[in-house]
């Protein structure tokens, strides 16, 4: 086994987090900016649509999940099926009371 | 290879840097559910209550929730950063990196302690007169607001106490360039702490 897979992904470097860092920035101001604007019901799927852009951004780079053996990725991948999908069943629950 | 694993020999320990981040990784889905359950709480009275949630929101500042916004994704930077410096072998590098996260999350806290005394001085607390005085949407927004805000600071506390950690062993090289896996741990909790915070500003400040 090489030392690599063995101690940890050492893929990423300093710029690339500053990249994140700069995109995850610049989608707040959008969040900021767009929710002064009147979607309607539309307003909040743009605020979780933003918000769920910056989550992946933060999993795959900050939280080294592109380089992490895929295991980890169908990990993190079921998890958030589950709670998808607690989330749906709750609301045609809701939605129909 | 087999000349390099007999060398060793002796000071080999058994570890196992893989399975250490995915005790990390279950222990993160343990958060998801615990967080979960709140945002699932709220989804349910907002949709209830929408009107009473932006009548109470207005009440929010939005300056400090994207400033905080702002410190809290730089705190996340200088995690990750920290993390390239050990295993490029910059200690002092990653150590200032770590110094950094620490103080911004201070910052975080500071901020979030002149917001909420600031709640308190215009009678906004639970149990307080003035807000039971509001509608049952509105209580419960600002009971959602304090719990989660609230949760989610306490995150932010054990999140520096946790790299407060990872700093001294850094120094004392307990994490070094071969065996940072604690300090991954670390940052994997921290990067948690922004996500959780990436949704809940928008869900809480961004409501007009």
């Amino acid at each position: 086994m090489s030392k690599h897979s063995e101690h940890g992904p050492h893929a990423h470097s300093y710029s690339i987090y500053i990249l994140v860092w700069l995109a995850l920035m610049i989608l707040t101001g959008v969040t900021v900016a767009v929710a002064g604007i009147n979607f309607g019901s539309l307003t909040v799927a743009t605020a979780l649509l933003i918000a769920s852009v910056k989550t992946y951004l933060v999993l795959t780079i900050f939280m080294h999940l592109r380089v992490e053996q895929k295991v980890f990725k169908v990990f993190v991948f079921v998890a958030f099926l589950f709670f998808l999908i607690s989330i749906v069943l709750l609301f045609s629950d809701y939605s129909f009371m | 290879m087999s000349v390099h694993v007999h060398e060793h020999a002796h000071a080999h320990v058994h570890r196992d840097d893989i399975g250490g981040r995915m005790g990390m990784w279950l222990f993160l889905f343990t958060e998801l559910i615990l967080f979960g359950g709140l945002f699932f709480l709220y989804a349910v009275y907002r949709f209830m209550n929408q009107e009473d949630f932006h009548l109470a929101a207005k009440e929010l500042n939005t300056m400090i929730g994207t400033f905080n916004t702002a410190i809290l994704l730089t705190s996340s930077l200088t995690m990750a950063l920290s993390i390239t410096a050990i295993q490029r072998n910059s200690k002092k590098l990653s150590i200032f990196f770590q110094i950094v996260t620490i103080v911004l999350a201070l910052g975080f806290m500071v901020n979030k302690y002149f917001e909420w005394t600031t709640k308190f001085h215009h009678g906004i607390y639970p149990g307080s007169e003035e807000l039971l005085a509001q509608s049952s949407g509105q209580i419960l927004f600002f009971g959602l607001y304090y719990v989660m805000t609230g949760l989610h600071g306490l995150h932010v506390i054990i999140g520096m106490v946790l790299i407060g950690v990872m700093t001294r062993f850094t120094a004392k090289g307990i994490v070094n360039s071969d065996s940072y896996v604690k300090l991954e741990a670390a940052g994997l909790y921290w990067h948690l702490v922004d996500i959780i915070w990436i949704f809940l500003f928008p869900l809480f400040y961004l409501i007009t």
